[in-house]
């Protein structure tokens, strides 16, 4: 399969003299929802905006679909959406005008460039925001923008850098539904994010990047599989006394409060025994979740290690 | 494909400027306007009439020529100026430059943004002026060609020092205290016969001079300079201009980092 993305040996050394990348070597697939993780800092932003071209590389190559960034500027643009991470367009422009005009920066016949900014406006929900001026819209509404903004042109590849920072939970989920559906529908995905939940549940490979330097890339299924164990909260139907509890015997467990308790589950280990405990003595179990978000979990134990 | 891409490009570019100063008319058209109506009443009609005539022309038939030709020079340098740093400042540039549109297909959008207030400006000076004097043009093609080609190196000009500008006070630098120096300086307001030798030989070394008088030669028929030499000298600014501004485009001064 084609490589969306193939970054090879990529530096990138400010003018300050700051060293952004030291070396980042990359494949995403065609077809993928990947995720790009990295601390404050660490150099998601300078990977993107090299593969813009808003950021000059200092050595190292960038591919798009299997031909160089720098050499093929129009075909590789051209498959190319990008979703920055803060507001980038005119506050004093209309939502429709913004939309329109990047298309006719990607050679959209007007027809053609009305018709695609009605449909994704639409789909982003901002069409009975046509008219209104960028700078009258919520935090969540400009975020949507810029994504109907990135994809009017239908880009093979979209890259969005923190596209739900500072968008509620509601509006969180539907944009990540969203992203999903485009996603099955062939575009390749490049997501980064400080949401560690939002990159387990949609993307299918992770890169962590840190102080400039790759330190993960593997398949999200392969990596959560490298936790030894997880601690596993049981909320209960009714009260349990710390004695009764107690009584249960349940290894490496721990009561949080008279209605929840904790289980260290091993990597290999099932909690088949924790409920055979809990029915013999009659106790009901309402709800069973993780105490913290397995990648989370790993993702800080990998940059400790790193 | 690839050239009809690049046109809709282009004429997007083109629109969204026009666009711009047409939504702030009040901060962009009305006030050169008003200033360059100001000229009319007060140098020219005014005082005007005590100072009778210049260069051999009645003093407002004099001044008008220059007055548009200093509105022009003034707009499409403000414009460029003005939009492009603002789409720096607001990054809304990154709009253009992830996009795949060539760099000259971006300074050309610009600069024809540029011409169209230069332009736009310059024809409303100009219909103002006929509520002062019957204005009548000895030749169309000299008066079209010069007036297009200094609002195209003012424009460039203004996207040269948007490129390096890092603040607002950067933008407003070169028109304070070299643009209007060099405007007023420009013969706008006398013929240069009224100056002493060494101030000819200076004003031999502003530009602005010799377009002020080429576009008065349009209106007139009489200049203070050679008219060959005149636009021979435009069309070299125009394109060294131009290769400059290409070549900082492709760097990515003041753009990429």
């Amino acid at each position: 399969m084609t490589s969306a993305i193939s970054i090879k040996n990529l530096y990138k050394t400010y003018g300050n003299g700051h060293q952004a990348l030291k070396g980042v070597d990359l494949e995403v697939e065609e077809g993928d929802f990947f995720a790009l993780l990295g601390p404050n800092g660490a150099g998601k932003s300078t990977t993107i905006g090299v593969i813009s071209t808003l950021v000059k590389q200092t050595s190292g190559t960038v591919s798009v679909f299997g031909k160089d960034v720098a050499t093929h500027v129009y075909e590789t643009k051209l498959d190319l959406g990008i979703v920055p991470q803060e507001v980038n367009f005119s506050l004093f422009e209309k939502v429709m005008d913004i939309v329109m005009t990047q298309a006719g920066y990607y050679g959209l016949p007007r027809a053609l460039a009305k018709e695609r900014t009605e449909k994704y406006l639409k789909k982003l929900g901002l069409w009975d925001k046509r008219n209104n001026r960028a700078r009258m819209l919520s935090g969540g509404m400009k975020r949507r923008l810029m994504i109907a903004r990135a994809l009017v042109h239908e880009p093979r590849l979209l890259i969005l850098d923190e596209p739900t920072a500072g968008v509620d939970i509601e509006l969180r989920r539907s944009m990540w539904e969203f992203l999903q559906e485009i996603n099955n529908n062939g575009t390749t995905i490049i997501l980064t994010t400080h949401y560690l939940e939002e990159a387990e549940s949609l993307c299918r490979n992770i890169a962590i990047i840190d102080e400039g330097r790759i330190i993960e890339n593997t398949s999200m299924k392969l990596l959560l599989n490298k936790l030894d164990s997880q601690t596993l909260l049981f909320d209960l139907r009714a009260e349990i006394e710390p004695s009764a509890f107690a009584a249960l015997s349940i290894e490496r467990s721990r009561l949080v409060d008279p209605h929840c308790f904790e289980v260290d589950i091993g990597k290999d280990e099932d909690i088949n025994g924790v409920f055979q405990h809990l029915q013999a003595n009659n106790i009901g179990v309402k709800g069973l979740r993780n105490k913290t978000n397995r990648l989370e979990q790993l993702f800080l134990a990998r940059l400790k290690s790193a | 494909m690839l050239a009809n891409y690049k046109y809709i490009a282009f004429e997007t570019i083109l629109v969204k400027e026009i666009r711009r100063f047409a939504r702030i008319w009040v901060q962009t058209l009305v006030p050169p306007a008003i200033t360059i109506g100001l000229y009319f009443l007060i140098f020219g009609n005014l005082i005007g009439r005590r100072i009778g005539d210049m260069g051999g022309f009645d003093y407002m038939d004099f001044i008008v020529p220059g007055l548009i030709m200093m509105a022009v020079i003034q707009n499409s340098y403000a414009n460029v100026v003005s939009s492009f740093f603002s789409q720096k400042f607001q990054r809304s540039i990154e709009e253009l430059l992830v996009s795949p549109v060539p760099n000259y297909v971006i300074l050309c959008g610009f600069i024809a943004g540029g011409v169209a207030r230069g332009l736009a400006v310059g024809f409303i000076v100009t219909l103002m002026s006929f509520a002062f004097t019957d204005l009548s043009i000895y030749n169309l093609p000299i008066t079209i060609l010069v007036v297009l080609m200094t609002a195209v190196v003012f424009s460039l000009a203004g996207f040269l020092n948007a490129l390096f500008a890092n603040s607002f006070d950067d933008i407003s630098i070169i028109p304070t205290f070299v643009l209007t120096p060099l405007i007023y300086l420009g013969g706008v307001f006398y013929s240069v016969e009224l100056l002493p030798s060494a101030g000819r030989i200076v004003s031999s070394f502003n530009p602005i001079f010799y377009m002020v008088n080429t576009f008065r030669y349009g209106f007139l028929g009489s200049s203070d300079v050679n008219i060959v030499w005149s636009l021979g000298m435009l069309s070299v600014f125009v394109l060294v201009l131009y290769v400059i501004c290409i070549a900082l485009l492709r760097r990515g001064t003041g753009l990429r980092h």
